[in-house]
């Protein structure tokens, strides 16, 4: 083989090895927001849930699933973040499992928006604007409120 | 069945789909409509509610994982999210102008012919070694990733990355059209015609359904679609399913996680064509 094939192979090597590199900072920023955000959502969700259990034994553990909530729409729970907020305040178990849910959510979102801080602090341009465009779309999609799973 | 009974069962089963939606990248939305409108004759819209969430708890419990240990391409994921976005937008759009039915038989082949390929290239399907393909050379996509099952670093090429990101326009779409999870389409277009390895297709597919199903979530919140007594058991269990799913994947063969996609993607294509024709 000759050197400038040589050359070209070892620079195409390292070009591959920083970008390698540059790969693993963002998998571990990435991981960690996924698992704080995860684990967060989880452990207010439980709580919430065995709050309410508390709070409300007798109707939940007694009262039949058919008659309480499930088939009919006519049981209310907080779903404006003002509800939920007021419910905050005195502890009910019901808000609490919302704002897990929430927070679980919002998850993604925040991973997409930490990712475009990272690319633009290893100043990559391509991937700050794919990952840009990423984000507009999903606020944009927050306000249309137009689409599928 | 009091309400305590119902969450813990839901619990159960929400556990054993979570396992099942991390492995194969397809969310736990296949187990947890069916589950909810069928055995426990929960509304509709509320079933739907739960498996959005179901989507985004298995999404991000088991991409912690993934991406840490290195099965996800994040690159890969990232540029793709452009097109499953940008389809998921347009779906929602023009979901009046197609009919429901003829969208479900359409996808139904297509799921089933996907299925069906990915079977026959169970053996002889290596990742490649060259790739000419300029938009993945440019954007540096090719990568590599250590297999637990076989003990060694497997690297691997992408090719065809157009036409991965028209197939993950068309994935967007449908999920914005019908509604469904569409990481039954997006792990044979990343497997079939980028080349992707099975893990890893399964992987960086789950990273990515998360993203779309946090688009929609919003909204079904605001319309009270999201039942907190529903949702909390669906979340804590797919959670944990993923948590110990991802675990899972990386020991498994990727012939066995090829195989039960393979299975899993023909139940999916017969449920939609059941919906189209009946």
């Amino acid at each position: 083989m000759s050197d400038i094939s040589n050359g070209q192979e070892r620079k195409e090597q390292s070009k591959l090895d920083l970008a390698e590199e540059k790969v693993r900072k963002v998998e571990i920023i990435i991981s960690t927001v996924l698992r704080v955000g995860v684990l967060t959502s989880l452990t207010l969700v439980v709580v919430g849930l065995i709050v309410s259990f508390v709070h409300n034994s007798g109707s939940l553990v007694n009262s039949s699933v058919r008659e309480k909530f499930y088939i009919s729409r006519a049981y209310h729970f907080p779903h404006t973040l003002g509800a939920m907020f007021s419910g905050l305040s005195h502890f009910d178990g019901t808000s609490i499992i919302v704002l897990g849910l929430l927070l679980l959510v919002l998850t993604p979102v925040v991973r997409v928006a930490v990712s475009i801080f990272t690319f633009l602090y290893q100043k990559d341009g391509k991937f700050m604007i794919i990952t840009g465009y990423v984000l507009a779309v999903l606020i944009l999609s927050f306000f249309l409120g137009k689409t599928g799973g | 069945m009091s309400v305590l009974v119902f969450s813990l069962v839901l619990f159960a089963i929400c556990v054993l789909a979570g396992v099942l939606g991390s492995l194969l990248g397809i969310g736990g939305g296949l187990v947890v409509v069916p589950v909810l409108t069928l055995l426990f004759h929960v509304d509709i819209r509320l079933a739907i509610g739960a498996s959005i969430v179901s989507v985004i708890a298995t999404s991000s419990g088991a991409a912690a994982a993934y991406v840490r240990e290195r099965i996800t391409n994040l690159r890969i994921g990232m540029f793709l999210e452009i097109a499953t976005t940008t389809g998921a937008i347009t779906g929602a759009y023009i979901a009046g102008l197609v009919s429901g039915r003829v969208l479900y038989v359409l996808f139904g082949v297509i799921l089933g012919y996907s299925s069906l390929q990915m079977f026959r290239k169970r053996h002889g399907h290596p990742p490649l070694e060259v790739s000419t393909d300029k938009w993945a050379n440019s954007l540096v996509l090719h990568s590599s990733y250590y297999d637990v099952a076989e003990g060694k670093e497997i690297p691997y090429k992408v090719t065809n990355t157009k036409v991965g990101l028209v197939l993950m326009y068309v994935a967007g779409a449908v999920s914005g059209l019908l509604g469904i999870g569409s990481g039954a389409l997006k792990v044979p277009a990343m497997d079939l015609a980028m080349r992707l390895p099975m893990k890893v297709s399964s992987a960086t597919s789950n990273f990515m359904i998360g993203v779309t199903a946090a688009a929609s979530a919003g909204v079904y919140f605001a319309r009270g679609d999201i039942d907190p007594y529903i949702a909390a058991p669906v979340a804590s269990g797919v959670l944990i399913g993923a948590l110990v799913g991802s675990k899972l994947l990386p020991k498994l063969r990727a012939e066995s996680v090829r195989l039960l996609f393979v299975v899993v993607l023909l139940i999916i294509s017969i449920q939609m064509l059941y919906k189209g024709i009946l």
